[in-house]
């Protein structure tokens, strides 16, 4: 599967049309490591629970995209965007769609 | 009142030094990748042919510290610019780029970078104030044979 975010895959030949593919996931930091991040708050800098939790929705929901694209027979996604958001308190959605099609 | 204080005095000492180290490794790392442009159009130079093309993104969640968070709040009541949270969103775009330039490997250019922005873990601070911003670059590596 290739993914890119161009309204074209360079070098290769569209040759059929799919429609949209999305994949969206919802996470949540446990108890402990949310903690600490609160602690982190008092002196900044980088969060690294967060950016691991928010790299693993991240691939999550490029998966889910990739799966739903296979199922519809497109070996491509093109034009990918990503949207996140947070849905609640400590929760944050990360969403992913793109146009699956099929290159030569 | 006394627990307030401490807090600030160590969140200004640790922030304000791991703040200035932070942006010494940006510095660092972005000359690295001077010879790598980064492009927010998807024009592609038909002119060459491409090996391979591939989605790259890079990813960070960076928290201010207490010192500067409590002069924020003081801003947000007069008004103006609020500096302290400038060089926070700064330093995760930055960083955030960097990030997708690590990843992209031995590609030549990306093309159509986007950036993506957004708070998030709240609940690290119990005032409701934004503790945390999270920023999500991604975009195309190209290489070119």
């Amino acid at each position: 599967m290739e993914i890119t975010n161009l309204e074209t895959l360079p070098g290769k030949q569209i040759i059929a049309h799919f429609g949209l593919v999305s994949g969206s996931t919802v996470r949540a930091k446990h108890f402990g490591k949310d903690f600490l991040a609160g602690l982190k708050n008092i002196v900044g800098g980088e969060l690294k629970s967060y950016t691991d939790l928010l790299n693993e929705a991240r691939d999550e929901a490029i998966n889910r995209m990739l799966n739903q694209a296979k199922s519809k027979g497109a070996n491509a996604v093109i034009n990918v965007r990503f949207s996140t958001s947070s849905v609640a308190q400590g929760a944050s959605e990360i969403y992913c769609y793109g146009t699956a099609v099929k290159v030569s | 009142m006394y627990e307030i204080l401490i807090f600030m005095i160590i969140g200004y000492g640790f922030g304000t030094y791991r703040e200035k180290r932070h942006y010494k490794s940006i510095k660092k790392r972005e000359k690295r990748f001077l010879k790598k442009p980064v492009v927010t159009f998807d024009k592609i130079d038909n002119s060459k042919n491409i090996t391979w093309a591939k989605l790259v993104t890079g990813n960070v969640v960076v928290s201010t510290d207490y010192f500067k968070r409590f002069i924020a709040g003081l801003k947000l009541f007069f008004g103006g610019s609020i500096s302290s949270y400038e060089s926070l969103v700064d330093r995760a775009r930055r960083e955030a780029i960097l990030r997708l330039l690590e990843e992209s490997g031995d590609a030549d250019k990306i093309l159509n970078l986007r950036i993506e922005t957004s708070t998030i873990g709240n609940s690290a601070n119990k005032k409701g104030g934004v503790a945390s911003i999270e920023a999500l670059a991604y975009g195309t590596a190209v290489k070119y044979a």
